[in-house]
């Protein structure tokens, strides 16, 4: 029996149609990019479910820690003047 | 990071007051996402247990898959047309593909695929009991794909729901593409039905045979189930077996009037008082004996699983010998 070839894990993105952008559809292992490419293809676009695709080696991505959820990411608290619906004398107001 | 979390979660007498204080943390924030149906990402914290089952579950989900591809290439050369031919291999490789989305979601809790794959070529690993039976007649892909993808459907399709997302994502993607194998297989006993009597009871036969393995996919009565009730706690499983069989029967007890065919069962009946689709008994030590391994094609399905595994070494070598030349050439070239 072969031994473990330890090929590297790639996600993948794929771009459904021109004018949209490349959204992540899984992840797939191999030896390199060009395979990474075409194992993708086979696997993540059989039905026409893409135009483009890109694969990413998974050791490449940074990702923010889901421990720190309450620091890293502002409180939204008592900021609803980001929101166009925090603004309501204007309603009523045409076009606006 | 996944392994510090991993760490974590390790045994309690291991744990700095820091860690244990961590892992409370993370059981409380666990318990929350339960109570709310939110759901679990791979980097989340997790019980170890919780961990267990997914590894478990998720990876026989993906051997039945990729096992269950070997009934049907059976008759890929011999399918009657073109055309089946056609659908047939799609349908094949539809299968492999959702052994592998299936391997990439188990991955994400720490598991590699090498040591999935591995367990499955050594026999230490489990998958469905249907894919032990045998592929006899042409029918029978009529009968996979209208039954046993049927049941298959009804399993998988309240898993979209399940609490692990990557679980999820993946049964999501698998259920939007197995419709169509049981409609293939529907259309495939439909038109044997309208055939030639010989035909007819070709599927009829098939019917019959597939009728009480399909039914016991769903896995052991419910007081016979011993995981179920933890499984449905953490939101994994979200109808129990009986339950979820009791549908598939009802179903099945509707389209074989379409079909013109009947299924092997005089005790099919509505209960109108529980208001549930009620079946006869069913052999569940035939069950156990085909999960234990003593089914009728067990030894065959691992034999060629291995045979196909060792066969296709060479390509992943090549491939890896290919890919270290480029590296390296890259290297000096930069």
């Amino acid at each position: 029996m072969s031994e473990s070839l330890g090929w590297p894990l790639w996600e993948v993105f794929v771009r459904s149609s021109r004018g949209l952008s490349h959204v992540h559809a899984g992840s797939l292992h191999a030896p390199d990019a060009a395979m990474a490419l075409r194992n993708a293809r086979d696997l993540y676009t059989r039905r026409n479910e893409g135009v483009s695709i890109w694969v990413v080696p998974a050791d490449a991505i940074a990702a923010s820690d889901p421990d720190s959820k309450g620091s890293f990411f502002e409180s939204p608290q008592g900021k609803d003047y980001r929101h166009a619906t925090y603004y309501v004398k204007s309603e009523g107001v045409k076009h606006l | 990071m996944e392994q510090q979390l991993q760490a974590v979660s390790g045994a309690a007498a291991q744990q700095s007051p820091e860690q244990q204080a961590d892992a409370e943390a993370g059981q409380a924030y666990f318990d929350r996402a339960m109570a709310a149906d939110s759901r679990i990402e791979p980097r989340d914290w997790m019980p170890d247990a919780y961990r267990r089952t997914l590894v478990r579950q998720i990876s026989q989900h993906a051997h039945s898959e990729i096992i269950g591809m070997q009934p049907e290439a059976n008759w890929i050369t011999r399918a009657p047309s073109l055309k089946r031919k056609a659908i047939l291999m799609a349908k094949v490789q539809d299968e492999a593909g959702h052994g592998l989305y299936l391997y990439s979601a188990a991955e994400t809790l720490g598991t590699s695929r090498d040591e999935m794959m591995g367990q499955l070529v050594a026999g230490k690993a489990r998958y469905s009991s249907i894919f032990n039976y045998p592929t006899v007649t042409w029918a029978d892909m009529g009968a996979i794909g209208w039954m046993v993808d049927g049941a298959a459907i009804c399993n998988q399709v309240p898993l979209c729901r399940a609490s692990f997302g990557p679980y999820g994502r993946a049964m999501v993607r698998v259920c939007k593409e197995e419709s169509f194998h049981q409609r293939q297989g529907f259309e495939i006993l439909l038109e044997l039905a309208n055939g030639t009597p010989a035909q007819k009871q070709m599927a009829q036969d098939a019917v019959n045979r597939w009728y009480a393995p399909s039914l016991m996919m769903f896995g052991p009565p419910d007081d016979d189930s011993p995981n179920s009730k933890q499984s449905m706690a953490w939101n994994i499983k979200r109808f129990s077996n009986d339950e979820l069989r009791s549908r598939f029967v009802g179903m099945m007890a509707e389209q074989v009037k379409v079909l013109g065919l009947s299924l092997p069962d005089a005790e099919i009946r509505f209960n109108e008082e529980t208001k549930k689709w009620e079946h006869g008994a069913l052999d569940w030590d035939e069950f156990k004996e085909v999960l234990a391994g003593r089914g009728p094609c067990n030894a065959q399905r691992m034999e060629r699983r291995r045979e196909a595994h060792e066969g296709g070494a060479w390509v992943r070598e090549a491939a890896t010998a290919y890919a270290a030349k480029m590296a390296a050439k890259n290297e000096v070239a930069a």
